[in-house]
């Protein structure tokens, strides 16, 4: 019976030979485990030729025993430990029936049967473990496999993402670029349409400075004349009159200047500084640019402005270059309107550009008014969109009224509300927190 | 003489006054003014026949110095008619040819050059 347990012996030492045959383990195991198969048949051959049984079947089951326990130690081979361990039914059963023969000799040569079919029973174990390992083995291979192609997988994934939100980033960051170079054109586009209207209410004051300066040298030759005769109370007169046209020369350069700091502000890169701001006059001074600048470009124009002003209104924290710009934008929008509808040549129709403010409940409310040409039904959704316009090409960039919509609602938690109805009127209607 | 002047603009008045002292003294110049071509028309319904000469800005807010000039040529033709004067800031043509058709005597630019309206002023005293 012994046989089995040698060919136990041989089967584990083929099988280990072959499972580690791919693996680094090769190297360092296959001649010693093949000098194992020799040694092994070796033992065989002297446990059958020299010991007699059933202590050839001790020295198998040792043999055995040993061999299994040397490679269950053996770290190498914890993989094999499965089908190792399947090996103990046969240890334990020949060990069983070893001691059984030794001892109670009578009792196995009765039932030898038993004992037989045990040991064959225990040996097929064996085989259906290793059977089983095998199929555990590929399926666990397979699943391996799987592992690898998917993490291959997700790792080139990842990799395509993280490109993909570098280059996305790089696109926004660009956008972001873009977006301020937009702005800062749409600020010297609306400069550009001011430029006109600035040198018209800069030319004022400046005339008035000229000539009344000179007018006072004049004075004063006259009150020189005036001086030789004697006639005091003409000299008190003149020079009463000199002091006016001092005051005037002030009045004017501080018009003119104001005018140009105005200019300055609207064209710097916003500062984002709010400051206490007289919204009436705000409103009025941008009136008055937007008016002069259409007229500059046009001179046959001509329109009505009316102001409503609350002389009550308390003053609001904001960015007056920021909703000056937005006033500026609604003006010139209001002046483009009924230019439009008087090149229509409608008869009786009076150009009117109103502007008033409000104090209502929290809220400062300016509204621009104009009774132009109004805006369709079917773009009033569309007007605060960025780009959008309605105006020839390379008269709008399409950027104003969407800057205004930021400016007002984002920056100031304000509101803009639209009410138009079209051939009728617009009016804008911009609503600031106080 | 009186002259109507229409500006806009309030200082235009002292200027006047004073750049024209000695006319007025010596009562060869009376001055009017009027600040816009609304408040000159309402002016001149009550006191043409004393009018002789009027200037008048083009660019004003409302009815503007063309207009002005229109409805002067039509309502106030009653022999003599006024003299009238344009003056802009805007000295461009488009400008000029346009108070010339709608009737304009003389078109003058802003800055006011006095020495030469006063010449100008004479010659149409001496006509």
């Amino acid at each position: 019976m012994h046989i089995f347990l040698f060919i136990a012996i041989f089967l584990l030492l083929r099988r280990i030979i072959k499972v580690i045959k791919f693996t680094p383990l090769r190297a360092r195991w296959s001649s010693v485990l093949n000098i194992a198969s020799g040694v092994m048949w070796l033992v065989f051959y002297l446990n059958a030729q020299e010991v007699k049984e059933p202590y050839d079947m001790l020295v198998s089951v040792v043999f055995l025993a040993g061999v299994l326990y040397y490679f269950k130690k053996n770290p190498d081979f914890d993989m094999m430990r499965f089908y190792i361990e399947s090996h103990y039914p046969l240890v334990i059963v020949t060990f069983i029936d070893v001691i059984a023969e030794i001892f109670f000799s009578d009792f196995v040569d009765k039932h030898e049967v038993i004992f037989v079919m045990a040991i064959l029973l225990s040996f097929s174990w064996i085989f259906v473990r290793w059977a089983s390992s095998k199929k555990q083995e590929e399926e666990f291979r397979a699943i391996n496999q799987q592992n690898v192609i998917l993490d291959k997988l997700v790792a080139e994934r990842t990799a395509e993402l993280t490109k993909q939100k570098d280059e996305l980033q790089e696109a926004v960051k660009l956008l972001q670029t873009t977006q301020q170079q937009l702005i800062q054109s749409e600020k010297l586009a609306s400069l550009g349409e001011l430029t006109a209207g600035i040198a018209h209410e800069i030319q004022n004051p400046l005339n008035f400075v000229n000539n009344f300066s000179e007018v006072s040298m004049e004075l004063i030759d006259e009150m020189g004349e005036e001086l030789a005769k004697g006639d005091t109370e003409e000299v008190m007169a003149i020079a009463n009159d000199i002091k006016q046209n001092l005051e005037k020369i002030r009045h004017h350069g501080k018009r003119a200047d104001g005018i140009v700091k105005g200019m300055l502000q609207h064209s710097r890169s916003s500062s984002d500084v709010q400051e206490p701001t007289n919204v009436n006059n705000l409103a009025d001074e941008y009136l008055r640019l937007a008016y002069h600048g259409l007229r500059a470009k046009d001179k046959s124009f001509n329109a009505e402005l009316v102001t409503h002003f609350d002389d009550a209104l308390p003053l609001i924290k904001i960015v007056p270059q920021d909703v000056g710009r937005v006033l500026l934008n609604m003006f010139n929008n209001a002046f483009y309107a009924v230019q439009q509808k008087q090149k229509k040549g409608i008869v009786g129709f009076k150009p009117t550009v109103e502007v008033s403010t409000v104090k209502i409940g929290q809220f400062l409310e300016i509204k621009v008014k104009d009774n132009g040409i109004g805006i369709p039904e079917e773009i009033k959704d569309k007007i605060l969109q960025p780009f959008f316009t309605t105006k020839p090409t390379g008269q709008g960039t399409g950027l104003g009224l969407s800057l205004s919509y930021d400016i007002i609602v984002k920056a100031h938690g304000g509101q803009i509300d639209i009410d138009s109805v079209e051939g009728e009127f617009t009016a804008f209607i911009i609503k600031l927190p106080l | 003489m009186k002259i109507l002047v229409v500006d806009d603009e309030a200082d235009v008045q002292p200027l006047f006054l004073q750049r024209f002292r000695k006319e007025i003294r010596s009562n060869e110049i009376e001055f009017s003014f009027a600040q816009s071509g609304e408040e000159a028309l309402h002016y001149l319904h009550e006191k043409q026949s004393e009018v002789v000469l009027i200037l008048s800005d083009i660019n004003m807010p409302g009815m503007s110095g063309i207009e002005l000039l229109t409805h002067i040529r039509e309502d106030f033709d009653t022999p003599p008619p006024p003299v009238v004067m344009m003056i802009t800031a805007y000295g461009d043509e488009e400008n000029h040819r346009q108070a010339m058709e709608k009737g304009a005597n003389d078109f003058l630019t802003k800055p006011l050059d006095f020495t030469l309206l006063k010449e100008k002023l004479k010659t149409f005293t001496e006509q």
